[in-house]
């Protein structure tokens, strides 16, 4: 430890010593490659690194990094391992590579290990059933096609803050039923939430965990006003009356929250702007696309995959054990790189190309595998098909004019602006 | 081979024969049976090939271990008659064996 750098922040600028961006993944030595540094993900340099580790370091050791050593887990067959083995590797006590500053922690679920997992999950998973999610399809339609009747045709405008921000900002106000019109507080806790300070969103961990407050705040002001009427159908209703939280302190019920919100927002988000990028770089397979719109749901999981809106889960070593050769002792961080294994051709045929009919299109690692698997995994399938069926009712192309912008993140992998002119359909 | 009737959450019926040794999951997909997913191929950690077994077989399976009755538990629609149907293993004498698909799966 006494090697890390004394200011972590300072040193993940990617102008620093330890930046890989704009360095040739195979020239330089295997130990130093270091797939946390977000430089390659914002500069999207990252799948060269990515493939050099799946071939030459499957479980590799990285012992010098801004956030303390780690191991990464990069082919599929050993993510599945890892993910489905809760009593070897913990989801305590995060699943960030940043281990979480004591007086800026905030405990979900998703970082928590059985039984306290199952019993928290228990209460809120009902309302992304889909049995429940059914009711909501015609609401996130009608919402769905009034954000795109209402895009200008022919000019230029960021399809990012115009309908992925739009869309998934809407349908998370739906599920919390959220004052509409302050919906957009929702977007930015979400990127405050897993924000870097400095990154441009926040500048220090004081004002995240400023805003943080804001956001404990008015969540709590709605959590006073539902549990004192009948229980409803949305989550906060649903956490103030559920037995397993509504007891929760307020750091929990501020974690679970933050949760739901990043959970909903970032990952959605950046699969709907994904999917237009990606059919815009295989331009036959959008040709497919026209001519057979009933491919739609088997190409939103291939988009799904492609996209990999998260691009790792960390679990933490309960013990020690072996992983594909390589021993990894009690206390190890092991980063199961997602974006990875999705791209593993071990199991998935010419894994760089985007190809909507592709066979067993759902076997992809986004929504992760076991316990932990992606709790709204089938709402986030609704509002893509939805909005992919609307899209093809109204638009011949949607013509990306400029290479998006990436976020500066190797967790959170989606784009923060992406130009586009609309052309529509001949009628 | 061992035949298996799979019923949907609207009562359609269709029967499947397989060989004794695969799991009722892979005679589904192998069949086009639809409402089985198999996200995972069939490693017990998706919850998406999801059947309620007919009460007569209920005590002829072998007894689930505790991570599908943990898998399962991801499911909002679990019944007493749950289970995740890659991990019952055909055998001679599930030979008529009964399962409904639910309306969704996990």
């Amino acid at each position: 430890m006494s090697d890390t750098p004394a200011s972590p922040e300072l040193d993940r600028r990617p102008e620093s010593k330890w930046s890989m961006v704009g360095r040739d993944p195979y020239a330089m030595p295997l130990e130093q490659i270091d797939l946390a540094h977000p430089g390659i993900w914002k500069e999207n340099e990252f799948l060269p690194f990515l493939k050099r580790l799946r071939e030459e370091a499957p479980v590799h050791y990285c012992a010098k990094s801004a956030t303390g050593p780690y191991w990464s887990v990069m082919k599929y067959k050993d993510i599945m391992e890892v993910d489905t083995s809760p009593h070897i590797y913990s989801s305590e006590p995060t699943i960030g590579i940043v281990d979480a500053f004591e007086e800026f922690t905030v405990p979900s679920f998703i970082s928590m290990d059985p039984p306290k997992h199952d019993e928290q999950r228990r209460v809120v998973q009902g309302v992304v059933a889909p049995s429940n999610l059914k009711n909501l399809e015609g609401l996130i339609r009608s919402r769905a096609a009034a954000i795109l009747d209402d895009l200008p045709i022919g000019e230029e405008f960021d399809w990012v803050e115009r309908v992925s921000i739009e869309l998934t900002t809407q349908m998370l106000a739906t599920l919390f039923d959220f004052p509409f019109e302050d919906r957009h507080k929702l977007t930015f806790w979400s990127d405050v939430a897993t924000a870097i300070p400095g990154g441009g969103i926040v500048n220090s961990h004081e004002e995240r965990w400023e805003a943080m407050q804001d956001c404990l705040a008015t969540f709590t002001r709605l959590w006073n006003e539902r549990v004192n009427a009948e229980p409803g159908n949305d989550l906060i209703s649903m956490l103030s009356h559920g037995e397993a939280t509504k007891t929760m302190p307020p750091m929990e019920y501020l974690g679970n929250i933050l949760l739901l919100i990043v959970g909903g927002n970032d990952t959605t988000r950046n699969s709907i702007t994904g999917g237009v990028l990606a059919l815009n770089q295989f331009p036959e397979e959008y040709d497919k696309l026209r001519a057979d719109h009933s491919l739609i749901p088997n190409m939103v999981s291939e988009i799904i995959r492609w996209q990999t809106p998260l691009a790792y889960m960390r679990r933490t070593a309960k013990v020690d054990t072996e992983l594909n050769g390589q021993k990894i002792k009690k206390g190890d961080k092991v980063i199961m790189w997602y974006a990875s294994g999705n791209q593993d051709d071990e199991v998935i045929e010419n894994p760089e190309r985007l190809i909507i009919d592709r066979p067993n299109a759902r076997q992809h690692l986004s929504f992760g595998f076991g316990l932990h698997r992606c709790m709204g995994n089938r709402l986030a399938e609704m509002q893509l098909r939805i909005v992919w069926e609307e899209i093809m009712d109204r638009f011949e192309n949607i013509e990306v004019v400029e290479e998006p912008e990436r976020i500066y993140s190797s967790f959170v992998k989606g784009y923060s602006k992406m130009t586009v002119v609309l052309h529509p359909k001949a009628s | 081979m061992v035949k298996i009737l799979f019923k949907d959450h609207t009562g359609s019926e269709r029967s499947v024969e397989a060989a004794a040794g695969i799991s009722v999951m892979q005679a589904a997909v192998s069949n086009g049976v639809p409402g089985i997913d198999a996200d995972c191929g069939g490693s017990c950690s998706c919850a998406t090939c999801h059947v309620y077994v007919d009460e007569a077989w209920v005590g002829k399976l072998t007894a689930m271990d505790a991570n599908e009755d943990a898998m399962l538990g991801l499911s909002s629609d679990r019944r007493e008659n749950s289970r995740l149907c890659c991990q019952i293993t055909l055998s001679e004498e599930l030979d008529g064996l009964m399962v409904t698909t639910p309306e969704f799966q996990f």
